[in-house]
């Protein structure tokens, strides 16, 4: 098993985690979590292509990371703000009882 | 510079037609009011019309104003007034004897309810009369007389709950309609042949020299001057009008109408309209439509007097005296000119007033009892207006020294003297005679002998009707029979008794204005000063004829002496003393000649022949095209219904339903819940990546 194929099946098995976690969770913070995983597993797949792709030297993967970290924490900030609104409306972090978007 | 009065001749019609309008708008229980109006707005005409009197008396030459009314084309129709002396003479006569019946109606119509109506009516009538009056153009005239014929029919069926003032009302309009007509078409031949229908306008008018002239030159159909056709079309208005033979048929029976309304409207002032239309006229009236006027006058006169002696009603034979008597004006007209008519109009409009009034007073004492058998002896009872009918009814007559004997003198004098015939003459002395008889017999009647007693008991409903109200009369006529004294009679009130005292003077003193020793009259209306003079008296035949017209009015009085004074009239059934002596010409003069009788089976059944037959060709022939059409529209209705049911609106439906289906399921997916979006997005990942994988294999 080469080291990337070792990477990327950590990385399917982080991102199947986050999956689950995201769908099968109620609480919208466990839910933001699942996504958080999913998110990172993302950037694994991108350092373990940066690290054992043709051009190691250059350090794309590696920034693009990085960027994709930075995104993620925004993210994540405006992700539990939300949350907090939504709780401070509907008095719940229930995500299945939230359904006022309903069609 | 006109005078001020000649400016404002209008105010004179406008006044009273104003104070119409005003009391129409009032509420039916403002009677003082309305009464006021009316009184008030005819005493304002009165003195205007005074003050018109005395212009005409200082300038006795025609004075006209003319308005434009509208234009049309680049003609301008004008109306306008005139100021002469006979507009003037008729105006004070119309507005006096018009203030004293409205002052009398007051006291007649105190109890009716519908007070403040008969007075918003009255003075319309008499707004429109003074219109007629002083109209200086033939379409202003005609359109006042056509007001005054309105007012007439609103008046005559003013109780139109009784049937019979309702059938009457409807037969007066009818029937001046038919003269109307003619009327009209003169008056639209006049215009197309002289350009306009003003009097006079200055040198302009149709009845100036210029115009007359042209229309006597151009002859018409069997040779007669267009003057002279016009002429008698125009009388056919004044027939109808002035209730002369043959449109007489409706007068007798307008006397449905309140006793006010028929001395004024149907004995004083708007059948003389008819009278004084000729007059107006009368510089279009040539010799031959002048004989046809004399002769037309002179056959009313001795037919509707002979019709008077055998009625029994009291009203009935006063307006058959009215129609008489306007047959005389019309003989006058045609045998002796304008002064000679109109002069017979003036004297006879009062006394005739009067006898209407007093007849009123009679019915209004005797409980609303209008048979004259069923009076008598009332003498005693209402002494004021057994007076004044006493002059009345010797003016009428044409007893010496009363106003009728020198207004109908004159008349038959030029009736003597007329050179075409003497027909009119003696027809017209004849009708003399059968007035001075008629009248002694109704005096005779009503206020001589013992009060009759009736028959049959009194009925309850009459006293009933006595106590609830006086200016009410009974819903049906009064039979033979039927009781008049439940009470003893009673004499009216001042209120009716005044307008009856002054009238009388009138009717004594009146005809003084024109004797031949003094005709200041006529020379009034010539427009010529008067001097007493009793070489008048000297005129060939005239005192002949005066001697012959006293002799044939003792007569009569006589005669009415014999046949009812003699022995006085003991029951209300006993057979008239006329009709003992010749049954079959009683009954007929009784049943009006059968007159009417004629016009149903000839003139009413081809009417009503012809309205059947336009009844059936409109309900079968117009009636079933236009109910094939509606059919057929009909029928293309309910196809198209059909299709647009069935068709067009289930296609369109199905599809509505269809699309409402499908947004339905879509939008169960919609179900809010994130994690269901989020598994669809993990399945579809799935499958994508299944779908990548396979495509990278293959």
């Amino acid at each position: 098993m080469t080291p990337l194929a070792g990477c990327l099946l950590v990385s399917s098995l982080l991102f199947s985690v986050g999956l689950a976690g995201a769908l099968t969770r109620r609480n919208a913070i466990l839910v933001l979590a699942g996504i958080e995983l999913m998110l990172n597993a993302a950037n694994l797949n991108f350092i373990a292509f940066w690290r054992f792709g043709p051009h190691p030297e250059f350090l794309t993967g590696f920034m693009f990371v990085i960027f994709s970290i930075a995104v993620a924490a925004a993210e994540a900030a405006v992700g539990l703000a939300l949350i907090l609104a939504i709780y401070r409306h509907a008095r719940t972090s229930d995500v299945s009882e939230i359904t006022e978007m309903k069609g | 510079m006109t005078p001020w009065i000649v400016q404002n001749l209008w105010l004179i019609p406008v006044l009273p037609m104003v104070a119409a309008g005003l009391s129409a708008l009032l509420k039916r229980k403002e009677r003082g009011l309305s009464a006021g109006l009316a009184i008030g707005s005819m005493a304002i005409s009165l003195l205007l019309s005074l003050k018109a009197f005395a212009e005409a008396l200082a300038h006795p030459a025609l004075q006209v104003k003319i308005v434009d009314w509208m234009q049309f084309g680049d003609q301008w129709v004008q109306l306008g007034w005139l100021l002469d002396p006979l507009a003037a003479v008729m105006l004070v006569m119309v507005s006096f004897v018009g203030l004293l019946i409205f002052i009398y109606s007051l006291g007649y119509m105190a109890h009716d309810d519908n007070f403040a109506r008969f007075f918003c009516f009255l003075s319309l009538f008499a707004g429109a009369m003074l219109g007629v009056v002083i109209a200086n153009s033939l379409l202003l005239l005609f359109m006042c007389w056509e007001v005054v014929g309105l007012t007439s029919y609103l008046l005559i069926g003013f109780w139109f709950h009784r049937p019979a003032a309702a059938a009457a009302a409807k037969k007066a309009f009818i029937t001046t309609r038919v003269g109307d007509l003619g009327l009209l078409i003169g008056m639209v031949w006049l215009y197309s042949q002289s350009g306009t229908l003003i009097f006079y306008g200055y040198g302009n008018g149709c009845l100036e020299q210029r115009a007359v002239t042209a229309m006597a030159a151009h002859a018409t159909v069997a040779g007669m001057a267009v003057s002279t056709a016009i002429g008698l079309l125009i009388f056919c208005g004044a027939v109808g009008k002035s209730g002369q033979v043959p449109l007489h048929v409706w007068l007798p029976d307008a006397m449905e109408g309140p006793t006010p309304v028929s001395a004024l409207i149907h004995a004083a002032t708007m059948v003389a309209a008819g009278v004084y239309l000729v007059a107006r006229v009368y510089p279009l009236m040539s010799g031959s439509a002048l004989e046809v006027v004399a002769w037309v006058g002179a056959i009313t006169a001795l037919f509707a007097a002979s019709i008077a002696v055998a009625q029994n009603d009291i009203k009935r034979i006063l307006a058959y005296s009215t129609v008489s008597q306007l047959g005389y004006m019309m003989l006058g007209l045609g045998v002796g000119g304008v002064a000679v008519g109109m002069f017979h109009l003036i004297t006879h409009a009062f006394f005739k007033a009067l006898l209407f009034l007093g007849a009123g007073s009679v019915i209004h004492g005797c409980t609303e009892e209008q048979d004259i058998r069923n009076m008598g002896g009332l003498r005693k009872f209402l002494p004021v207006t057994f007076a004044t009918y006493s002059a009345g009814m010797l003016a009428l007559c044409g007893f010496p020294l009363f106003a009728g004997f020198w207004s109908k003198d004159a008349i038959l004098h030029a009736a003597h003297g007329w050179d075409v015939s003497m027909g009119p003459f003696y027809l017209g002395a004849i009708g003399a005679l059968l007035t001075a008889f008629y009248m002694t017999r109704q005096m005779y009647y009503v206020f001589f002998g013992q009060k009759r007693t009736p028959a049959a008991t009194v009925t309850p409903a009459a006293v009933a009707a006595h106590g609830a109200g006086h200016g009410v009369e009974p819903a049906v006529s009064p039979r033979p029979g039927e009781v008049c004294a439940v009470e003893d009679p009673h004499e009216s009130p001042s209120v009716m008794t005044g307008p009856l005292a002054i009238l009388a003077v009138f009717a004594v003193f009146l005809g003084f204005v024109g004797t031949p020793a003094w005709p200041w009259f006529q020379n009034f209306l010539n427009g010529r000063g008067v001097a007493w003079d009793w070489a008048g008296f000297s005129e060939p035949g005239l005192v002949s004829t005066m001697v012959v017209s006293s002799l044939i009015v003792f007569a009569g009085l006589l005669l009415g002496w014999w046949f009812y004074g003699r022995k006085p009239i003991v029951n209300a059934t006993d057979e008239d003393a006329l009709e003992s002596l010749a049954p079959p010409v009683f009954h007929a003069l009784g049943n009006r000649l059968y007159v009417d009788e004629f016009y149903g089976v000839t003139v009413i059944a081809l009417t009503r022949f012809c309205a059947a037959f336009a009844s059936w060709l409109d309900r079968w022939i117009f009636g079933g095209l236009v109910r094939l059409l509606a059919w057929t529209v009909t029928g293309v209705s309910w196809l198209d219904a059909g299709v647009d049911r069935f068709v067009v609106n289930g296609g369109f439906d199905e599809g509505c339903r269809e699309v409402s289906r499908g947004g339905r399921l879509l939008s169960r997916l919609q179900n809010g819940r994130v994690q269901t979006y989020l598994s669809v997005i993990a399945a579809a990942l799935v499958v994508l990546a299944l779908w990548l994988l396979w495509g990278h294999r293959g």
